[in-house]
């Protein structure tokens, strides 16, 4: 009796050390490796339209070389031909180039939308599509704030094309194809933190140049690629109506109500069903 | 009654299963009717454009953009159809659950009607995935999105397709005389509704759930992050309505199988249904309502898109209640046919409004459905309906059940 008392309590011990060190533990190593994801700033007020990112791009991903460039007035279009894109437009502070790809968003919709993990936000920044999982069901494209993916529509064997920040180049120590090639300075890689101080550095030393905003800092829960513009950003064609919140959050709500409606619904259903037993003698009767 | 006898027949002679599946897979009946003529030409031109389809890709059918990637395939086969296909977890419901036996007569035919839904609609969704070969991947779990929305819903199809398969089970038993196998899939059935229930309301709504991330994609008078309730609510009187029109349909096509008395009770088992469903339109109306005064849109109100919203809402759900309630009141099974047809138009217009119609509503190029998809889409729908006439031809699912399975219980 002594003996199995005893153990109950060194049990009982063990099991109270094992939630309580087991919770240190797993929380350790998220402290210790903070999330520095790497991102890219790009500053419009550099940019001089060459083109050299969009060849160079072209380059590295295997796509065909552009055929136009930008013109004050035209909207040239993100397809599944080309995964960035520079546009001119006229703006109270005459023209200003802007390129446009994927935003790398801190918590993707794309990455929540996937239900096979195809889209995949990397701890590294880049947020990847992967063709050996994926489905093609394009849920991304209806997910995406930013309409970014791009869809193969003419393929049997499509594929998704969006910017990947040049995953297979930052994992071999290198910098993306589009930062590498920009003769103007105006593509800078780099960790996400060190991009946003060196944003609000140009801001703050030449605030006649700049717009007091540094795009993507919040939007849509902040993204990988920020933007700095001498004009407010709706000027160049930016949504500026997103939430400052991430996207998959809207969904959240619902996945969390899944194992409640789980465990609930049987358990009151069968409940009904004893309830409701002598419904069927009556119903006898009334025949 | 025939079929009856048959089945004794086959029994006693000792004929063997194989052949006799034989005998049952050749057709029966005349094969130049109205109907079959319009069918099968369409049948065999979506077989057609299926093929260009998988060997020139999505864009050489559809007219899908990059803006809008979900068309009439999602927007109207799966979201639709599902919809529709929701009469079968509420007639379970009723029957097995709150064990309101007057409705029991519909139970087979409601669930083998959502079973063939389920099949064919979500499986249409295989011809809108661009790498369907991957389809595996989520099911097998080498790669688990388990934060997505569309995962639930993928997954819930399947075991839903599971539980309504177990649920008509009895039936294909009753078909091949298997006794045995009858009484044990009989038993099976209270555990599949409860458990086809609970993944029916999950994914119901969690079709709604799919589009929450689209906020800035959809017209504000669709959106809220009540799409889910919405979803689910109208997935109850959207799949009544069908139980209503579809039996109107089946009563007469196949009135041979029915008995004397079933045709009368069926009377009384539609009247009952409009109940439920103007109770259901009212708590759907007034949510709706809701969710509007709430969100502040009254400015938007004044544009077509406002006009349209009026519409469906005034002419496609508050009309059709009024109409329910008065067939209730009046006891007047025409007025449930009427009201019923209103209600499923009504569902189609609210589930396109808010995934094709008010999707993108301010993009540069809209998507108009091509012709090819339309045709597609009308396929599907044909060959589920030769497929359900197959079965109800040859499986007790309108007429009685034989003798030894109603002792069998």
């Amino acid at each position: 009796m002594n003996v199995n008392r005893r153990s109950f309590f060194q049990m009982l011990g063990i099991t109270g050390l094992t939630f309580a060190l087991g919770k240190k533990t797993k929380a350790n190593p998220n402290n210790s490796s903070r999330i520095d994801f790497k991102g890219i700033l790009y500053d419009s007020t550099r940019c001089v339209g060459c083109q050299s990112c969009e060849f160079a791009c072209a380059e590295a991903n295997n796509l065909p070389e552009p055929t136009d460039s930008p013109e004050a007035g035209k909207f040239r279009k993100l397809s599944e031909f080309n995964r960035c894109i520079v546009n001119c437009y006229n703006t109270s502070k005459g023209e200003v180039y802007v390129k446009k790809q994927c935003m790398h968003c801190n918590e993707p919709a794309c990455d929540a939308a996937c239900l096979t993990q195809a889209m995949n936000k990397t701890k590294e920044g880049p947020v990847i599509w992967r063709g050996n999982k994926c489905m093609g069901c394009r849920y991304c494209m209806v997910s995406c704030p930013f309409d970014i993916p791009k869809f193969e529509y003419h393929s049997a064997n499509p594929k998704i094309q969006k910017c990947d920040m040049c995953f297979s180049r930052i994992s071999e120590g290198g910098i993306p194809a589009c930062a590498e090639n920009c003769p103007a300075e105006a593509i800078v890689f780099g960790t996400r933190r060190e991009l946003l101080k060196e944003a609000r550095k140009r801001i703050v030393e030449t605030p006649d140049l700049y717009y007091d905003h540094i795009y993507g800092e919040h939007e849509a829960g902040g993204t990988g690629l920020l933007y700095l513009s001498p004009v407010p950003f709706q000027e160049l064609g930016f949504k500026t109506t997103l939430q400052n919140s991430s996207y998959p959050e809207l969904s959240k709500g619902f996945l969390y109500s899944v194992p409640s409606i789980f465990v609930l619904w049987p358990a009151i259903l069968i409940g009904l069903r004893e309830a409701t037993k002598n419904n069927h003698l009556k119903n006898h009767e009334n025949d | 009654m025939i079929n009856t006898e048959y089945t004794l027949a086959k029994n006693s002679k000792g004929i063997k299963t194989w052949e006799f599946l034989k005998q049952e897979f050749k057709p029966k009946g005349k094969l130049l009717t109205p109907f079959n003529i319009i069918s099968l030409p369409i049948m065999l031109l979506g077989l057609v454009l299926i093929i260009i389809r998988f060997w020139k890709g999505i864009g050489s059918i559809t007219n899908l953009t990059q803006e809008v990637p979900w068309g009439l395939w999602i927007g109207f086969d799966v979201v639709t159809g599902v919809a529709f296909a929701g009469g079968a977890y509420v007639v379970t419901f009723m029957v097995y659950i709150m064990n309101l036996k007057k409705y029991e007569s519909i139970v087979r035919v409601t669930v083998l009607n959502g079973f063939l839904a389920y099949v064919f609609y979500a499986g249409a969704l295989l011809l809108d995935l661009g790498r369907p070969w991957n389809v595996i991947n989520p099911i097998i779990g080498n790669s688990f999105g388990t934060s997505s929305v569309l995962f639930l819903v993928a997954w819930h199809f399947l075991l839903y397709m599971i539980a309504q398969l177990i649920e008509f089970s009895p039936a294909i038993a009753e078909w091949l005389g298997k006794k045995r196998a009858h009484k044990i899939l009989s038993r099976m059935t209270i555990a599949a509704v409860i458990f086809g229930i609970t993944l029916s309301t999950l994914h119901q709504s969690g079709l709604g759930a799919l589009y929450l991330m689209a906020k800035d994609k959809i017209h504000p008078l669709w959106y809220s992050e009540f799409i889910p309730i919405m979803f689910f609510v109208s997935s109850i009187f959207a799949g009544l309505s069908m139980v209503i029109f579809e039996g109107s349909i089946s009563f007469k096509v196949f009135s041979d199988q029915i008995s004397e008395k079933a045709h009368q009770k069926h009377k009384g088992i539609i009247v009952g249904l409009t109940k439920i469903c103007a109770v259901t339109m009212f708590a759907y109306f007034f949510l709706q309502v809701l969710v509007f005064v709430h969100s502040q849109n009254w400015h938007l109100l004044s544009t077509p898109m406002g006009f349209w919203f009026l519409i469906e809402l005034l002419g496609f759900v508050f009309l059709p209640m009024l109409l329910f309630i008065y067939s209730y009141k009046n006891n007047s099974p025409l007025m449930a046919k009427i009201a019923a047809i209103v209600t499923m138009v009504g569902i189609i217009i609210n589930r396109l409004n808010i995934t094709v119609i008010g999707f993108r509503w301010d993009a540069v190029s809209h998507y108009y459905p091509s012709w090819m998809e339309i045709v597609v889409t009308l396929a599907v729908i044909f060959t589920e309906l030769w497929i359900f006439r197959w079965i109800i031809n040859r499986m007790p699912v309108l007429r009685e059940s034989p003798l030894w399975a109603k002792e069998n219980k």
